[in-house]
């Protein structure tokens, strides 16, 4: 397997309608960034992509180890895809670590890259490996290609006058030429890419285009490699698109919400993984009247969200779950306040510090229950990358309608992966202006309309000077009252106002035919991998159909007679069973499970086993 | 701080609400003073909101016929940080307690004063937990003994002013609830401050730790226990300002005025650009020192949201007001036929 032979040779093409591949590595070989090329490159091809980023837990894990492996999965195709695949059809993997922690999810036969260079004894050890896989049958079932990427790479780049280490450093981009070749690839995007990007440093950038092209020229010339395959573009529909992972849709429909009600943004938080992003994001948008605080702790920054809220504008906070639990009593506070508030959780594995890096659906009890006292708010989760646009859109407005906090549920998953977004058009969207109260004459601070909302009236209008608080409230003039029966009133005021969101939210819809044998039940990123298997599982012939559930609170009026349709019903999240409980509560039905809490999405091959499990009965 | 049309009296100031802290507690006093001293420079009731915590001393927004939110235990920095934030243009004063701003509240108030927004900070110093019933709190004398510490409180005291100096607080004052003039004095003067006001009250919880400031406040005494500072005027105190503070080496100590040449006298200087003399000056206690009243420290230096409208200024000369469609559509792009 070492001598490669570089004589040009007859290539053959094969067509495929979709592909999924792997770049892992040590989380300094830069897989997150040849990961993203790969999927820009795919999208501006035309292909429909779907992406999985996987970062260590450990920020800096020592080089080498299995703890360190830093991996990025595309999933790109000729048709319209809702997951990041199940296993890859392509494994490039930089060191043994990587190789070891992400075989198990290369297909049998599916093609297996190698940085040989890299299978040194020092490398193994730290592997775990007690013989190089290379030299033994342990890697028989797979193509393997053993290719000295780093050897490769300095060569191509070495009359540039670079350092050892910086020649090196390209081979992330030597890696992505040659999958840029078996993939049939244009290579401009990333060249152009490559050129801005080092636009300072022109040796650099020079040596980054010389690596990318001794990758794909290797693919070309090496006798290694017979075959290539062409994944044609897909029939989306037509429009402009670009690529947008969930937090950065998240940012722009903040945005956009603010520009519909005319009210600006303060948003605070505290960094923590995965939610920093849109911090990040949103600290360059102060053009568009967002002002965004790094508050000193969880805790501030959801009060900070509060007070811009009692101020007329938009207050919003993100976290994941531990921030989320700090900000619990501060939620309270703007339930009973009545104030407009979002708060977006970037769900991760838990309990207590968890998997940082790793997504579950496990804070929706959180979301719903975890406040003190009858505490309702609503919460609306987000299905995919591109629909954390829409979903905090939708959460703004019923914030401001309904003066109530709502939790915005995503998860790691969702808010760091990429996908193909078709561009909106800003006047696409209808307006839903905000108005303040100004008439000292008929103002009670909670007096409320017929959909128990009630008024808005912030500091600096002459007149309507009141005072709120956490301490409950007598109805209509909102002042101190601990009298028992007001106190019942207004526990069923309030929550009667989060049950009369049902009236905004469209009715429930279900994809596939309206009753049946099974409805999988999915909320959040899982839709992806449910609506997969469904349409698998209704290919086969079975009677299956999708429920995915966007407002978990309220719920939309129907889902009671929607569930009352089928047979089974199968609720799948990644959590042991929250929404399952929630639904089995509410409607007394006997709703099977399909759990999984292993930091990793759902795969489609899951969903169909369990579709089997219950059909069989 | 605009001024509105029709002369404001104290009444005016006053929100329908029945006040309910206990007869005879300090909080009374310290309304009443701050209703006149609003009313006085004429403040807009509109553009003012009073920011709490939890706390005896946290109900006091209720009792202002202003805005007003009364929030959760330790948070009112945060939240006043929002609302400043989110409207510069509005007045915001916040209202705490020992308990609240530097128990469980002491991280935010910490960062507000860091910040130095533009709040003026009311921190009621009881030394008592009042609202729960009488627990010893973060400015409790050490060895109290109370509900929760029948044997004494084992806890060193923190002491508010150096907390706020140490944190860079630009105005630092002091006041005890009943002495009027005083308290009137340094209300006014935070209320005209730019950037964060910490003002520490002395306040007599007279069901849980009655007599607390006693040694500040008994007509006999009080002088000979307590310095009003004066901004360039030397520390001079006692019953016939007979006494005065000088330093030695880096301790200030008490001296006799007759057999002390004046200008040996340390002079205050409330604009002193190090906050050392105020730290210094913090520190000295009862009984071996007289206490200071008045404004230890009033410097000026750029305010956390005059900053932040500065940055949404440039950013809107520089990128002008956000379009969304270009928004939409930054990156690279691409057409589907
Ligand atoms: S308990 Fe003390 S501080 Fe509280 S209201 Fe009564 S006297 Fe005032």
């Amino acid at each position: 397997m070492t001598t490669i032979a570089t004589n040009p040779i007859e290539k053959r093409t094969e067509n495929r309608s979709s592909a999924t591949i792997r770049f892992a590595g040590d989380s300094g070989d830069g897989m997150q960034l040849a990961g993203s090329q790969f999927t820009n490159t795919s999208a501006l091809f035309g292909n429909d992509v779907s992406t999985l980023p996987e970062f260590p837990a450990e920020i800096r894990a020592p080089a080498g180890t299995l703890a360190g492996v830093s991996g990025f999965q595309i999933n790109f195709s000729s048709e319209d895809i809702f997951t990041p695949g199940d296993r890859v059809d392509a494994l490039i993997a930089m060191n043994p670590a990587a190789l070891k922690t992400n075989l198990r999810d290369l297909v049998e036969g599916g093609i297996l890259i190698v940085n040989s260079d890299e299978f040194n004894i020092a490398n193994l050890a730290k592997a775990k490996y007690p013989t190089n896989p290379l030299e033994t049958d342990e890697l028989s079932r797979y193509q393997v290609y053993a290719v000295p990427i780093a050897t490769h790479t300095v060569e191509a780049v070495k009359d540039l006058g670079l350092s050892a280490k910086e020649a090196e450093r390209c081979k992330n981009i030597y890696s992505l030429g040659l999958v840029y070749w078996l993939y049939d690839r244009p290579l401009e995007a990333t060249i152009n890419w490559i050129k801005s990007k080092f636009a300072k440093n022109d040796q650099i950038a020079q040596a980054n285009i010389r690596a990318l092209q001794a990758g794909f020229h290797f693919g070309e010339t090496a006798e290694i490699f017979p075959v290539r395959f062409r994944i044609e573009r897909a029939k989306l529909p037509t429009g402009k698109y670009r690529n947008i992972t969930g937090n950065q849709a998240t940012a722009m429909g903040l945005i956009t919400a603010s520009r519909l009600c005319g009210k600006p943004i303060v948003y605070a938080s505290y960094p923590i993984t995965p939610a920093s992003d849109i911090l990040h994001q949103l600290s360059h948008y102060k053009h568009f009247d967002v002002k965004t605080i790094q508050a000193e702790d969880e805790i501030a920054a959801v009060c900070m969200a509060i007070g811009a809220s009692f101020t007329g504008a938009i207050g919003v906070t993100a976290s994941a779950g531990p921030g989320i639990a700090l900000k619990q009593e501060a939620v309270g506070l703007g339930v009973m306040t009545e104030l407009p508030l979002i708060i977006i959780d970037v769900q991760r594995a838990g309990p207590s510090t968890g998997m940082p890096t790793k997504p579950e659906q496990t804070d929706l009890w959180q979301a719903m229950l975890g406040r003190n006292g009858e505490c309702p708010v609503a919460v609306v989760a987000a299905a995919s990358p591109s629909d954390c646009f829409q979903t905090a859109i939708d959460a703004v407005r019923i914030a401001v309608q309904y003066m109530t906090p709502v939790f915005v549920l995503s998860d790691g998953f969702t808010g760091n992966s990429a996908e193909p977004w078709r561009i909106p058009k800003a006047a696409d969207f209808a307006p839903f202006p905000v108005i303040h109260p100004a008439d000292p004459t008929v103002f009670q601070p909670y007096a409320r309309d017929e959909r128990g909302v009630r008024p808005w009236a912030i500091p600096g209008t002459p007149g309507l000077e009141h005072r709120i608080g956490g301490i409950e409230k007598a109805d209509i003039t909102g002042n101190i009252s601990y009298d028992p029966e007001n106190h019942q009133h207004m526990v069923n005021l309030r929550a009667a106002k989060i049950d009369n969101i049902a009236r905004e939210i469209p009715p429930q819809d279900v994809y596939g035919d309206a009753s049946g044998d099974v409805l999988l039940v999915s909320w959040g990123g899982t839709f992806g991998a449910v609506r997969t298997a469904c349409d698998t599982a209704r290919k086969r012939g079975q009677r299956v159909s999708h429920m995915h559930m966007r407002w978990l609170n309220p719920f939309p009026s129907n889902v009671g007679d929607v569930l009352k349709r089928f047979k089974h019903v199968v609720i799948c999240e990644l959590n042991m069973g929250q929404l399952q409980l929630l639904i089995r509560g509410r409607f007394l039905i006997n709703a099977h499970g399909l759990h999984k809490v292993q930091g990793r999405p759902f795969m489609v091959s899951e969903v169909l086993a369990k579709v089997d499990e219950v059909s069989r009965g | 701080m605009t001024t509105a049309s029709a002369p404001l009296t104290p009444k005016d100031l006053k929100s329908d609400q029945e006040v309910r802290w206990c007869p005879g507690c300090g909080d009374y006093s310290i309304l009443a003073q701050t209703q006149k001293v609003l009313a006085d420079i004429g403040i807009d009731r509109a553009n003012t909101v009073f920011v709490s915590g939890i706390g005896c001393s946290s109900r006091f927004p209720y009792y202002m016929n202003t805005y007003g939110f009364h929030s959760i235990h330790g948070r009112a920095p945060a939240i006043a940080t929002g609302v400043k934030c989110a409207n510069p243009q509005l007045d915001v004063w916040v209202v705490t307690g020992d308990g609240d701003g530097l128990s469980i509240g002491a991280g935010q108030l910490l960062h507000a004063i860091r910040r130095n927004i533009s709040l003026k900070i009311l921190l009621f110093n009881n030394r008592i937990y009042g609202l729960t019933k009488g627990q010893y709190s973060p400015t409790s004398e050490q060895g109290k003994r109370t509900a929760s510490t029948p044997l004494g409180s084992i806890d060193p005291p923190v002491n508010p002013l150096s907390f706020a100096l140490g944190v860079g607080a630009t105005f630092v004052g002091r006041a005890i609830d009943v002495d009027i003039k005083s308290l009137q004095l340094v209300l006014k003067r935070a209320a005209a401050h730019r950037g964060t006001a910490f003002v520490e009250i002395y306040q007599d919880c007279n069901v849980y730790n009655h007599k607390a400031f006693e040694f500040a406040t008994d007509r006999n005494t009080k002088e000979d226990h307590i310095v009003y500072l004066e901004h360039g005027k030397p520390l001079i105190f006692g019953k016939d300002r007979k006494k005065g503070v000088r330093l030695n080496g880096f301790t200030p100590e008490v001296v006799d005025l007759a057999g002390t040449p004046a200008d040996d006298l340390l002079i205050h200087d409330e604009s002193a650009h190090s906050p050392a003399l105020a730290f210094l000056l913090a520190q000295m206690k009862f009984p071996s020192m007289p206490e200071p009243m008045g404004v230890l420290r009033c410097v000026e230096s750029t305010t956390y949201e005059h900053m932040l409208e500065d940055q949404m200024a440039t950013a809107r000369r520089q990128s002008g007001a956000g379009d969304l469609d270009k928004l939409f559509s930054q990156g690279d792009t691409w057409e589907v036929e």
